[in-house]
């Protein structure tokens, strides 16, 4: 069994990290928002947010592919618009494999931001308030510094998951090589195929080191923020 | 007259009420635990909102219920030391004490940070992060954090609670060096009768 990859191989693992990285990216600071408005706010609806976002975790994928499929159709609330106004579509294409990621990454990410965040000692901020800082400067000096380890952990641990999304971005963007075959997918193609096993073997082991790589280092940005007095 | 307090809030079952006309110096409130101590200096720095009454100090009028005034605890320029300190964990003591000294305005800022480090003896801390610090010395870098940021008064919360006696004493120097040398009024809140009598002006019972 040959180690080393072809280029399509190659292309698999490229459009993974692509996908998986743009996700996570635009899932960011969307994250942040709903675990701060979770772990902060008090207003009527917040239990059925809590619930909202956790629906990908619940949910078959299936279910969610099929309703963002439903969404980003050509006449769907959010596809309708996206093709008016730019002409884009995200069928078929890895922007749709980046958004299935995202979604299915978001409840993780939230959860993880949200501990974070209540951890942090409100009465520090209230120090902070006393001595001339804002509400905004107490937040971007202290909260967020302060919740910071417990964001980059969950943005790891919500890469992580992206990179084996299958269910949600299969039924929603199909398995188009080079557009929306990532790993898993790539895997489970590979699968189908008579003699593909070392292909199956090869893509596997990628899947194992990206992993582990993800949670060393998330890992490793939480120990090193430690030793700075977190 | 420096501080004019007059205080009513209901927080669960208890009551909270005080009033306080304090001249120059050290007014000291004292009382058991629980009597609300540390809720008047939480309504008096603003992180706390009264229900009724009015929060005075010197010719400025920080709260008052019947006029609607409730400047914000930025705005308030209070220098309150925390009876547990609550330095910024995640900076040096340097970061710690310079934080509210660049947020004051150059016309409000009365002590240098030099003249601070010299006061409370802190010297040989300023690299250091606060979770490395003894009791005693965290207290003393809380009191130069809050005379950096230019206070008009201070607000101590049982400055040498939880200290063994050589710390104690430590801390108190450094209270009585701050009444002496820099004519500041302050608001001090003890449950302890010789703290109270050692460092107060005038005593005000909850």
């Amino acid at each position: 069994m040959p180690l080393t990859l072809s280029a399509d191989e190659w292309e698999v693992v490229r459009l993974s990290l692509l996908v998986g990285g743009v996700a996570i990216a635009a899932t960011l600071p969307i994250a942040f928002g709903l675990a701060y408005l979770l772990a902060r706010g008090r207003f009527p609806g917040r239990v059925l947010l809590d619930g909202i976002v956790h629906l990908p975790l619940v949910l078959p994928p299936v279910v969610t592919g099929w309703l963002l499929l439903i969404a980003f159709a050509p006449a769907g609330v959010l596809g309708g618009p996206l093709e008016r106004w730019f002409g884009a579509s995200v069928l078929f294409r890895w922007t749709g494999a980046a958004i299935a990621a995202g979604v299915m990454a978001l409840p993780l990410m939230v959860r993880a931001m949200r501990l974070s965040i209540e951890a942090v000692d409100r009465r520090v901020e209230g120090a902070a308030r006393t001595l001339g800082a804002g509400r905004l400067d107490a937040f971007l000096t202290v909260t967020l510094p302060l919740s910071l380890p417990g964001v980059l952990a969950g943005a790891v641990l919500g890469f992580a998951r992206a990179l084996g999304e299958f269910g949600a971005t299969i039924t929603f963007v199909s398995n188009v090589p080079g557009e929306t075959r990532t790993l898993p997918i790539a895997i489970y193609s590979a699968l189908q195929i008579p003699g593909g096993d070392a292909q199956v073997w090869r893509l596997a082991a990628i899947s194992v080191a990206l992993s582990l790589a993800a949670l060393v280092a998330s890992e490793a940005l939480t120990r090193r923020r430690g030793g700075h007095g977190l | 007259m420096a501080f004019d307090l007059s205080l009513v809030k209901r927080r669960g079952e208890t009551l909270v009420a005080a009033h306080v006309e304090g001249g120059e110096g050290v007014t000291v409130l004292f009382g058991p635990s629980g009597a609300g101590k540390t809720s008047v200096l939480d309504m008096v720095a603003g992180l706390l909102r009264p229900d009724e009454g009015h929060v005075r100090v010197g010719s400025e009028t920080l709260f008052d219920s019947a006029t609607g005034i409730d400047l914000p605890p930025e705005r308030r320029r209070a220098g309150y030391v925390f009876q547990d300190g609550r330095l910024f964990p995640h900076m040096s003591v340097a970061a710690n004490l310079r934080y509210g000294e660049r947020r004051a305005p150059v016309e409000a800022r009365w002590i240098e940070f030099g003249a601070v480090v010299e006061l409370l003896g802190i010297g040989h801390l300023l690299a250091r992060r606060p979770r490395t610090l003894s009791g005693g010395e965290a207290r003393r870098v809380a009191i130069g954090r809050a005379l950096l940021s230019g206070p008009r008064f201070l607000l101590l919360d049982e400055p040498t609670s939880f200290l063994d006696r050589a710390r104690r004493e430590e801390v108190a120097r450094a209270v009585e060096d701050v009444r002496d040398r820099l004519k500041l009024p302050i608001l001090l809140v003890t449950h302890d009768q010789d703290e109270a009598s050692r460092l107060g002006n005038r005593i005000v019972k909850m």
